[in-house]
C-alpha cells in the first residue's frame, strides 16, 4: 500500500493548509503585493522574537479549548454550535469570582477556573437537556443561546458588577493566570499559564472519550441511539453529559481571557470568534485532541502573525482571513484530496 | 460459443482480503445466468469490477468476445452493462419519466422534452410487460414498481446485459412472480440476464446455468437443468448442508418466561398487545409464529425494557422484571437478537471487537473503575470471532464492512456468548445465505440443549416448524393458539396466523 487511510487521513489536513497558503499566494500576487514578502512578515509576526512567540501562545490557548468543546461534541453525534456563547458565560463567570473575592492564591484561582467550567456546562446542559428530554435540535437552541449569552453578560458586566461601567475592574492577582516572570521573559506578551490548562484538557478529552466506559458510551451513542439504547446506555443521559462536557471544555476557554489575557470582562458589541473559529479548529483537526491542538497552533500563529503583515510587507490583515477560509474551505472539500489519493494509489500499482 | 460477456481468471484484492480470486464467468446471449454464493462471496465484487466501479488486480474481460478495460460505470453502460442495484437510486420527487432520463434527458431547443422522453419510456414498458405508468410520482408507486424503473433505467440507456442484484430481497411473493415473468420476456427479446442471488430456488425457477463462487474463489458453472438445490447447495458452502435442523425433542423443565396478562402500547398509543400470556420454559424453543404487525414487535421491546407496558406482569424465574431498563433486563440473564441488526444491534462505526462488549464493555474484565481495557476486550472478541467464524479481516475492521451473515453470526456469539437464561431470537436469519442460517440454527438448538430457554420470532414458516418444540400463534395483540409443530401443518398455521379461532378449536 502507497497510501493507508490514516496516513491519508493526516495528510489531508497539511495538503489543505499548504493549498491554502499557496490560494492565499496567488491572491496576493494577484492585487499586487509581493507573496513572499507577504508570508516571511507572518512568520516574524508570530515568530520573529520572544514578544510575538508568547503572543502567539497566548493566541493559541483559547483556542485549543473551544476547538475541543466543538470536537467533543462532534464525536459524540451532536453540532454545538453555541461554544460561543459558553466562552462568555465561562469569561463573565471567572472574571465575577475575580474581582468579588479575595482569597489566597491557592483557592482563588481554581475556584475562578472551575466557575468558568461550570457556567460553560451549565450553558451547554440547557440545550442538553431540551434535546434529550423534546427533541429540540441542538444547533437552533446553541445559535440563540449564543446571543442570550451576548446580551446577559453585557447587562451583568453593566448593571450587576459594576455600576453603569463597561467594564468591570480588574480581577484580583490571587486570580491572575498571569505570572511576572513569564511576562517579563516575552517582553511583557500576555501569555499566562493557561496554555498549560488547555494542554492538560486536550489530554482530559482524549482519555475521556478513548479510554473511559463513559467516553465508550457517549461515541456509542452519537453513532447510533438505538443501538445504544438496545445495549442498556441511557441515551438521554449521554446526550446531556455530551453537552455539558462541551460547555465547560468552551467556558474554560473563557477563563483564559478572563483571568489570563484580559484580566477583566468588557461589555461587548459583538461576539468574540473564539467560539466560531473553535469549529474551523475542530474540523481542521479532524476532531481528534491531538489534532486540534495542532490546528489551534495553526490559527494562533496565523492570527497573530497577520497583525505584522501590513507594517512589514504592506499586505492587509484580512488577507489572513481569506488564507483561513481557504484553509478550511480545502479540508471541508477533502473529498478532492482524497479522490486524488485514490487515483494516485490506483497509478502507483 | 458465443459468449455476450466473459470475465476470465478475475483476481480482486483489497487491504487484507482477497475478494475474488481466479473466478471465471461467462455469459451466453440470450441466458439468465446465476451468480451464486454466501453472504460475503465476492459475488457484489466480481459484479462490481464488470461494471467499472473496481479495478481487478488480474485477469480480463470480453464484451462479445472483444477485450475491454472497463475503468468506470460509463464505459459499462456504452457497453451496454446495466446494473439494477438491491438499493434503489430514485429521486422520491420526481415522476418515473424523470427518475429514467436523469443524466441523459433529450433536449429539444435547450429544454427537456419531456413528452418524446414519456413516449419512449411508454414503448418499452409496453415492449418488456413492466406494466409502469410514466407519470407516476416514485414517491406514489410501491417497492416491485421501483424496481421496474431501474429496469427501465438501464433499458432506456439501451443496455444488452442486465445485471441483477438480488432482486428479490424486498419483494413480496407476488412480487417475484410478476419479476421473473419480467426476466422471461427480457431474455426473449435478446437481452442476457445476470441474477446474483443465494436464493437456490429462483435459480432452479429462472435461470440456464449458473456460476457458483464459494469464499472468492471460482468453484464452477453448471447447468441449471442437470442440477437440484442440495447440490447447488452444497457447492455453494462447500459442504453439505442440511435443510431441516437435526435435532432431539426437547425436554423443557422449570418455567423461565412467564408473561402475564401484558398490554404494550405502541408509539403511536394503539395497543398492540392486549393481554397477552405466554410461558417459556428452560430447554426448550417457542417459535412466535404470525403476520408482521400483530404485536410481536412491542411484546419483544416490553420484555427486553425498550418499551414500557401498560399493563401486566414479565417474570424471569420469580423475579419481576416488568419495566426495568433493558440494562437491568440483561442483566437479569436475557439476550436479545434484534430484528434489525443494523438499528439496534450493532454501532456500523465500531470495530467490530468492540461491538462484541456493547453490552459489558463496563464490567470486568473489559472494564474496571470506568477505565476501559482494550486488550481485555480484543482478546475476547478474537475469541468469538473464531468460535462463531466471524469473517472479518482483523477485529479492528468497522462493523459495517462485514457481510450481513458475518455481522449476524457476531451478535450471536455477542448475546448467546453471556450465557444467559433466556435468548429472544427476532428474525435471527433474515436475509442471511444457507450456510450462515444452517450454522445459527444449529447454535440456537445448542443452546436449548444447555437449558436455556429460547423465544424465537420468524415470519418464515420453516424456520418456524424446523426450529420450534412448541409453536405459539400470535394473532390481534394475543397468542390464539398454541400448537406443536409435528401435529400442524404450513396451511394450517397458516389459517391460525390468518386469526382463525375455529382452526383453534380443532387443534386443542
Amino acid at each position: 500500500m502507497l497510501f493507508s487511510n490514516k496516513v491519508v487521513n493526516i495528510l489531508i489536513p497539511i495538503i489543505s493548509v499548504l493549498l491554502g497558503l499557496l490560494a492565499g499566494a496567488i491572491i496576493m500576487l494577484f492585487f499586487g503585493y509581493n507573496p513572499v514578502a507577504g508570508y516571511a512578515a507572518l512568520w516574524n509576526g508570530a515568530f520573529s522574537d520572544i514578544y510575538f512567540f508568547g503572543e502567539t501562545i497566548r493566541q493559541v490557548t483559547p483556542y485549543i479549548l473551544s476547538g475541543l468543546a466543538v470536537a467533543f461534541a462532534l464525536r459524540t453525534g451532536l453540532l454545538n454550535i453555541g461554544v460561543e456563547g459558553q466562552v462568555f458565560v465561562g469569561w463573565l463567570a471567572s472574571v465575577w469570582v475575580g474581582v468579588a473575592f479575595d482569597l489566597p492564591m491557592i483557592i482563588h484561582l481554581p475556584m475562578a477556573v472551575i466557575a468558568a467550567a461550570l457556567a460553560g456546562a451549565f450553558w451547554g446542559f440547557i440545550p442538553g437537556i431540551l434535546k434529550a428530554k423534546l427533541g429540540v435540535h441542538e444547533v437552533i437552541v446553541t445559535i440563540m443561546m449564543n446571543y442570550i449569552a451576548l446580551y446577559i453578560s453585557n447587562a451583568i458586566v453593566r448593571n450587576v458588577i459594576t455600576d453603569g461601567e463597561d467594564r468591570t475592574e480588574n480581577i484580583a492577582d490571587s486570580a491572575s493566570l498571569g505570572a511576572d516572570w513569564i511576562a517579563q521573559l516575552t517582553f511583557f506578551s500576555r501569555l499566562h499559564y493557561g496554555i498549560l490548562i488547555a494542554l492538560f484538557m486536550a489530554v482530559v478529552m482524549w482519555f475521556i472519550l478513548n479510554k473511559t466506559t463513559t467516553g465508550f458510551e457517549l461515541r456509542s451513542v452519537g453513532f447510533n441511539p438505538h443501538a445504544s439504547n438496545y445495549s442498556g446506555m441511557n441515551v438521554k443521559k449521554n446526550i446531556v453529559l455530551a453537552m455539558v462536557i462541551s460547555g465547560a471544555f468552551a467556558g474554560l476557554a473563557g477563563a483564559m481571557e478572563g483571568l489570563g489575557t484580559f484580566g477583566y470582562m468588557n461589555v461587548k458589541s459583538g461576539f468574540t470568534n473564539i467560539g466560531f473559529d473553535g469549529i474551523a479548529v475542530a474540523l481542521l483537526g479532524a476532531n481528534t485532541a491531538l489534532g486540534v491542538v495542532l490546528a489551534a497552533f495553526l490559527f494562533g500563529t496565523l492570527k497573530i502573525g497577520a497583525l505584522n503583515m501590513p507594517t512589514e510587507a504592506g499586505v492587509p490583515t484580512e488577507l489572513v482571513e481569506i488564507v483561513i477560509a481557504l484553509i478550511i474551505f480545502f479540508v471541508a472539500s477533502s473529498y478532492i484530496i482524497r479522490w486524488v489519493f485514490l487515483r494516485m494509489k490506483k497509478e502507483g500499482k | 460459443m458465443d459468449y455476450v460477456i466473459e470475465m476470465l481468471n478475475i483476481r480482486k484484492e483489497f487491504p487484507g482480503i482477497v475478494a475474488n480470486d481466479n473466478i471465471t464467468l461467462q455469459v451466453e446471449k440470450g441466458e439468465i445466468h446465476a451468480l451464486l454464493g454466501e453472504n460475503g462471496a465476492g459475488k457484489s465484487t466480481l459484479m462490481n469490477v464488470l461494471f467499472g466501479l473496481y479495478q481487478p488486480e488480474r485477469g480480463e474481460i470480453r464484451v462479445r468476445g472483444e477485450k475491454v478495460n472497463i475503468n468506470n460505470p460509463n464505459v459499462a453502460n456504452e457497453l451496454g452493462i446495466g446494473m439494477v442495484h438491491q438499493h434503489f437510486m430514485l429521486v422520491d420527487t420526481f415522476t418515473v419519466t424523470e427518475n429514467i432520463i436523469l443524466g441523459s434527458e433529450p433536449k429539444k431547443a435547450g429544454k427537456v422534452d419531456i413528452k418524446k422522453a414519456e413516449k419512449e419510456v411508454q414503448e418499452l414498458s409496453e415492449r418488456y410487460g413492466l406494466n409502469v405508468d410514466p407519470r407516476a410520482k416514485i414517491r406514489d408507486i410501491s417497492v416491485g414498481m421501483e424496481q421496474r424503473v431501474e429496469i427501465l433505467k438501464t433499458l432506456y440507456r439501451g443496455a444488452e446485459i442486465l445485471i441483477f442484484d438480488e432482486p428479490t430481497a424486498v419483494l413480496t411473493p407476488q412480487e417475484i412472480k410478476e419479476l421473473i415473468e419480467i426476466m422471461k420476456s427480457l431474455v426473449k427479446e435478446g437481452k442476457s440476464i445476470i441474477l446474483i442471488t443465494h436464493k437456490l430456488k429462483e435459480i432452479m425457477e429462472v435461470c440456464d446455468r449458473c456460476t457458483v463462487i464459494r469464499k472468492g474463489e471460482g468453484i464452477g458453472t453448471v447447468d441449471v437443468s442437470e442440477t437440484n438445490p442440495t447440490e447447488l447447495a452444497s457447492l455453494m458452502v462447500g459442504r453439505e448442508v442440511n435443510f431441516s435442523t437435526e435435532k432431539t425433542p426437547a425436554t423443557p423443565k422449570e418455567t423461565y418466561l412467564s408473561v402475564q396478562d401484558l398490554r404494550v402500547k405502541d408509539w403511536r398509543g394503539v395497543e398492540m398487545v392486549k393481554g397477552l400470556n405466554l410461558d417459556v420454559r428452560a430447554g426448550e424453543i417457542v417459535g412466535l409464529a404470525g403476520v408482521d404487525g400483530n404485536g410481536q414487535t412491542e411484546l419483544i421491546e416490553a420484555i427486553t425494557g425498550l418499551k414500557k407496558s401498560e399493563s401486566g406482569s414479565i417474570k424471569l424465574h420469580d423475579k419481576v422484571i416488568t419495566n426495568l431498563t433493558p440494562r437491568k433486563v440483561t442483566e437479569s440473564g436475557v439476550s436479545h437478537i434484534p430484528q434489525d441488526r443494523h438499528k439496534y444491534g450493532l454501532v456500523l462505526d465500531f470495530p467490530i471487537g468492540e461491538n462484541m462488549v456493547l453490552q459489558s464493555y463496563y464490567q470486568e474484565p473489559f472494564a474496571k473503575k470506568g477505565v476501559m481495557n482494550f486488550k481485555n476486550i480484543y482478546k475476547k472478541a478474537q475469541e468469538l470471532i473464531e468460535e462463531y467464524d466471524v469473517r472479518t479481516p482483523d477485529a479492528y475492521t468497522k462493523a459495517r464492512a462485514l457481510s450481513g451473515g458475518n455481522q449476524q453470526k457476531a451478535i450471536i456469539g455477542r448475546e448467546v456468548d453471556r450465557s444467559p437464561d433466556l435468548i429472544i431470537a427476532a428474525q435471527p436469519t433474515r436475509g442471511l445465505d444457507v450456510g450462515a442460517i444452517e450454522f445459527i440454527h444449529k447454535k440456537l438448538i445448542e443452546e436449548r440443549d444447555k437449558g436455556r430457554a429460547v423465544l424465537l420470532l420468524s415470519f418464515e414458516l420453516d424456520e418456524i416448524m424446523n426450529l420450534s418444540d412448541r409453536i405459539a400463534v400470535m394473532f390481534d395483540g394475543q397468542i390464539i393458539a398454541e400448537v406443536k409443530p409435528e401435529e400442524t401443518n404450513e396451511q394450517d398455521l397458516g389459517l391460525l396466523m390468518a386469526g382463525n379461532k375455529s382452526q383453534k378449536a380443532g387443534e386443542q
